[in-house]
């Protein structure tokens, strides 16, 4: 995908094409932006940014690849670069606060919905994002790599830690309350997002 | 649409307990219908068909 500068322009059939899988991944990206920023609104706004910057670059995609994973990486680096903007507060989804999961068998407590999120939230944006992309999104650990500009295997560890960190949130009931130390968890969130954000050159997204 | 769901076959551990919880949240917004906004989005993509390349984000083709 390399050497080409750019194809110049897109026919009226290909850009009915492109607009028809966009239009089919927008409830995909509504999804994914909500478990990374939490908060409807936000989520929202963030999609529709996303939508705006893909069309406009939407010749620099290639048809027959995946239009998710290609408007995931918009979505995300518009996120991290949201997110250092504004000082993103990890506000949770108050929609999701009263609904309950099933309990699962042999245990007492049943998962709430709003524990699930707020423990996700509490993450660090990297383990988050690769928790949503193969746990909720069901990427493979290939395409979550590529959606995020990194190997494989440093896929597969971000999703077994953040795997065993809400295992212990939720299975201990360990979760961090959202007042108090969440300014602390914020703190470290927007210090590791300095480096997520540094770090990754998105090849599919960036030329 | 429908090749998307195979998500946990990958993992050889068993899933936890909240996995359920994780692909609920996911796909219950994706199952929200699509608000209006979103529509109005998508029809004004077709009329701004007349002036694409004044790259909202883009800093490479600028003409």
């Amino acid at each position: 995908m390399a050497d080409k500068p750019a194809p110049p322009e897109r026919t009226a059939s290909e850009k009915a094409d492109f607009k028809r899988e966009l239009t089919e991944v927008v409830p995909h990206l509504r999804a994914f932006a909500r478990g990374l920023c939490g908060r409807p609104d936000m989520a929202d706004d963030l999609v529709q940014e996303t939508m705006l910057k893909a069309w406009a670059a939407q010749a620099r995609f290639e048809p027959g690849t995946s239009m998710r994973a290609w408007t995931f990486v918009i979505l995300r680096n518009a996120y991290l670069t949201d997110m250092r903007r504004n000082r993103f507060r990890g506000e949770y989804d108050e929609g999701v606060a009263e609904r309950i999961l099933t309990a699962p068998a042999g245990q007492e407590e049943p998962i709430h919905l709003s524990d699930m999120h707020r423990a996700l939230l509490t993450l660090p944006p990297e383990r988050r994002e690769a928790l949503l992309l193969v746990g909720a999104g069901g990427f493979s650990y290939e395409e979550a790599a590529e959606i995020c500009g990194c190997a494989i295997g440093t896929i597969k560890s971000r999703v077994g830690r953040a795997r065993a960190t809400l295992t212990s949130m939720l299975e201990d009931g360990d979760i961090p309350q959202r007042s108090t130390k969440d300014a602390v968890a914020h703190r470290a969130i927007l210090t590791e997002l300095d480096q997520v954000a540094a770090g990754n050159g998105i090849a599919a997204a960036k030329s | 649409m429908a090749s998307m769901r195979k998500a946990q076959n990958n993992d050889s551990e068993k899933a936890p307990a909240w996995a359920n919880g994780l692909k609920q949240l996911y796909d219950d917004v994706v199952e929200e219908p699509l608000p209006d906004a979103f529509k109005d989005l998508l029809a004004q993509l077709d009329s701004s068909d007349a002036a694409p390349s004044d790259g909202a984000s883009t800093d490479k083709g600028g003409s």
